[in-house]
Formats: structure tokens, C-alpha cells, sequence
């Protein structure tokens, strides 16, 4: 039971992007079609949930081993433009199918600041290996839900009367402030 | 100090061993990439521009590589380019016709008439939010402060006397001036095209003559003087396509406001 309530959480009530406002890069520049945003959010999906694996594996088996709690962000860091760079390589030689879905989009993930913010709150927040790995599928369903939702929202804005200096970001800025609004209903929810 | 030094070596451990595996592992899930793609990507200029469609050259190396585009698909490296990769990948290069930006206006400083003075920034696109949407008293004339040859990578655009000049020389036809220009005055016509409309004004005859002395009136002499049947009057535009011209000139001559070239 505390299981689905951490990934209803961490999905709804603690969006990575609408609660914690990480990973805001891809979510403006990827959400022009529902199409990206949804392969952009199955790469979020696979990256971040053996990313939050591996970190609290490292985290747990190597620093807090010797004590060194305190370089957490640098090797997390280390840790997972590495792995991401593996499964890239992995993806490209076993499945190509995946590799070409996912595009650009997995590479682009190395630079995603949600992925490293999620290993690291993880770990502050004294999740274990299950949890931490739990934790990270949710978030990253969490960041796909939002990031699907305001596509289908701006393939709608490409056809309204928007006011000409309104055009563009602006006007996904303002939806996304909305949408963050609604998130926050979830609060009640746990 | 020991704490310092654990640190060290923990970290560094950690980079080696992860530096190690990715090697392996680079090693192991290596990928043949296409030797063809490579030549072709080398032959290909790298400019990056996307005038060919894809993303940058790299993108286009991969589809000529696979053949899902034809050797000449570089706009800019032209038939030179062309030929180097029809070697590389051994097919015969077809001949394709070169193109050239063309801007539909010469309605300069002397002949078209300005409403007010503008003092704002030199740029198109802030101009067009203007009253009358910029200076100029033709609303679809080529304002002429050089968007278009802000983004031309070519130096193949110059403002004289208020209007966009292409140099046909100089120009690869990329396209990027014309998705740059706000008011859609530039297109892309074949090099050896010689008989062009240098207007882009759908206002009546009356209208246009009050904005600009260079401006087609729709008067419809050049399409009833043309014997190939190559030019059409649409909305008070004349249009000539380049396929059907002859270059006889017949409607230079009869142009009665001497625009066309």
C-alpha cells in the first residue's frame, strides 16, 4: 500500500514538473506535438527509473560506505551521463527499433535536470533501493502526463485567436502556469 | 587529510571503473556505420543551413547514403557538390535545374512613396508592426531593411536604394530569406528565368499607382502580348511561369510601368 501511494505521489501529487518545477527545458521545447512529447516521455520513463535504480545502488553501496555523503551530486552526475551513454550504445547495437523511436530525445535527456533532481531528492529523502526506484518510475510518469497533456493543449492554441503578443512561448508559459494551478488540487489527494 | 584523500580515490575509482565500461561496452555494441555516409557527409559544404530539408548535413549524408535522396539534394553545394557525390556513390548525376531568390518588388527610395517617417529599429519584422504596417505606403513592397539579408549566409543580399537586391552569383538558394521576409516578396525561381514581375502588389491599378510608380496595375497587356501563354493576372498581380516563357519579350516591351525585367 505505501508502495502505490509513493507513485500516485510522486506522479500526481509531487509533479517533477508542475510541483518541483524540474525538468522545464524539454517540457516547453519537446511539447509541440502529442507525438514527441509521448517519445520523449517513454525515454523520461526508461532513463529515470533505472537512473533512480543505479544512483541509490551507488549511493548506498559506495558513498555512504566510506562517508561521502556530501559528493552525492557530483558522482550522480557522473553516474548518469554514463549510463545514459550505455544505453544508448546498448539500445542502438540490440534494439534499433527503440533506438530510432526515441530519437534525439535520449541524449537530450543527459542534460534533464529532473532526472538528476529526482536521484538527489531520493536519496534526502531517505528512500531505499525499491522505494528509490518506485519513486523514480512515478516521477517520471508524473513528467509524461504533463508534458502529453500540454502538447494536445498547444496542437489546439496552433488554431485559436490568440492575441498577437501572446503568440509563442508566452502563451505556453500561461497554460503551463494553469495546469500547475490544477496539479495543485491533487494535494488533498494523499 | 585522510578524509580528503578517500574522497579523491572514491571518485576517481568511480570515474575510472564507469570509464572502463563505457570503452568495453563502446567496444562491444560497436555500430558499422556506412563508409558511403561518411565520403558523402565530407563532400557535403557543413553549413548546417537545412536548405535541403533535414536537419543539418549530417541528416542528408544519411539519406543520400541510403539512397532516399537523389546527390544533387544539396541546395547549396550545386552541380559541383553533385557530381563528387554521384562518383562516391556511383550513379549518374542528373542534371537539375539551378534556382535563384528572386524579390518581387522595385518600388525603390525614388519611386515608392512613404506615408510618414520611421525611426524605429531597422529590422522587417518590428517595421510591419506599424501603422499601415511600416513606412512604406505600399503595404506589400519590400520595406528594405534587411531581414532577409540577416539571415542569408551567402552574402548574396544586398539593400540598394531601399529594396532587397539578390546577387544571383552569390545566392544558393537555401530559402531562408524566404521564410524571413514578413510580407512573402521573395521566391525561388530557375537562374536562367529572365522575364519576372518585379511586383507583389494585389491593390487595384488605382491604389498602387497613388503607393509607387513600379508597381503592376493588373492592366493585363503582357498576358493578352504573350504568345506562349505563360502569364496569368491574378487579383491584379501579373504572373509569369517560368516553365512556359520563351523569354521573347513581348510583355517587357508593352509593360506599360516597365516592370517587368
Amino acid at each position: 500500500m505505501n508502495i502505490l501511494l509513493l507513485a500516485i505521489g510522486a506522479a500526481l501529487v509531487n509533479n517533477v514538473i508542475l510541483s518541483q518545477f524540474l525538468g522545464l527545458c524539454p517540457f516547453l521545447g519537446v511539447s509541440k506535438s502529442v507525438n514527441t512529447a509521448t517519445g520523449m516521455g517513454a525515454a523520461v520513463v526508461f532513463v529515470m527509473t533505472i537512473a533512480s535504480f543505479v544512483t541509490s545502488v551507488v549511493y548506498y553501496g559506495i558513498l555512504r560506505r566510506f562517508g561521502l555523503e556530501y559528493l552525492n551530486t557530483i558522482v550522480f552526475i557522473l553516474v548518469i551521463a554514463a549510463l545514459v551513454q550505455f544505453v544508448e550504445m546498448f539500445l542502438k547495437k540490440k534494439v534499433k527499433s527503440l533506438y530510432e523511436s526515441l530519437g534525439v530525445y535520449l541524449p537530450l535527456i543527459t542534460t534533464n535536470c529532473a532526472v538528476l533532481g529526482i536521484a538527489l531528492s531520493n536519496v534526502q529523502s531517505g528512500y531505499g533501493i525499491l522505494e528509490s526506484t518506485i519513486n523514480g518510475c512515478g516521477s517520471a510518469v508524473g513528467f509524461t502526463i504533463a508534458i502529453v497533456i500540454l502538447a494536445g493543449i498547444r496542437e489546439r492554441l496552433e488554431h485559436s485567436p490568440i492575441p498577437e503578443s501572446f503568440k509563442g512561448t508566452p502563451i505556453v508559459l500561461i497554460t503551463s502556469g494553469l495546469m500547475a494551478i490544477a496539479f495543485f488540487g491533487f494535494s488533498g489527494l494523499i | 587529510m585522510t578524509g580528503i584523500l578517500i574522497a579523491v580515490a572514491v571518485v576517481a575509482g568511480v570515474g575510472i571503473v564507469i570509464g572502463i565500461l563505457l570503452g568495453v561496452a563502446g567496444e562491444k555494441f560497436k555500430v558499422e556505420v556506412d563508409e558511403k555516409e561518411i565520403a558523402v557527409r565530407e563532400l557535403l559544404p557543413g553549413n548546417n543551413c537545412g536548405g535541403c530539408g533535414y536537419p543539418g548535413c549530417d541528416g542528408l549524408a544519411a539519406a543520400i547514403a541510403k539512397g532516399e535522396m537523389p546527390p544533387s539534394a544539396c541546395p547549396v553545394g550545386g552541380e559541383a557538390v553533385a557530381a563528387r557525390i554521384s562518383e562516391v556513390m556511383g550513379v549518374e548525376n542528373a542534371e537539375n535545374t539551378r534556382y535563384v531568390a528572386f524579390v518581387k518588388c522595385a518600388g525603390d527610395c525614388d519611386k515608392a512613396k512613404d506615408v510618414y517617417e520611421y525611426v524605429g529599429p531597422k529590422d522587417c519584422k518590428l517595421a510591419q508592426n506599424n501603422p499601415n504596417n511600416g513606412p512604406k505606403a505600399c503595404t506589400y513592397g519590400c520595406t528594405g531593411y534587411g531581414s532577409c539579408k540577416a539571415v542569408c549566409e551567402f552574402g548574396a543580399i544586398d539593400i540598394i536604394d531601399g529594396i532587397a537586391v539578390i546577387n544571383k552569383e552569390k545566392c544558393k538558394a537555401c530559402g531562408k530569406c524566404v521564410t524571413e521576409c514578413p510580407r512573402h516578396l521573395i521566391e525561388l525561381v530557375p537562374y536562367d528565368a529572365e522575364r519576372l514581375v518585379r511586383c507583389n502588389s494585389h491593390d487595384k491599378g488605382l491604389q498602387v499607382k497613388a503607393a509607387c510608380s513600379a508597381g503592376c496595375i493588373g492592366c493585363t497587356l503582357c498576358a493578352r502580348n504573350c504568345e506562349a501563354g505563360a502569364i496569368t493576372i491574378d487579383r491584379n498581380l501579373a504572373h509569369i511561369d517560368p516553365e512556359k516563357c520563351t523569354n521573347c519579350g513581348a510583355c517587357k516591351a508593352k509593360c506599360p510601368v516597365k516592370i517587368i525585367s
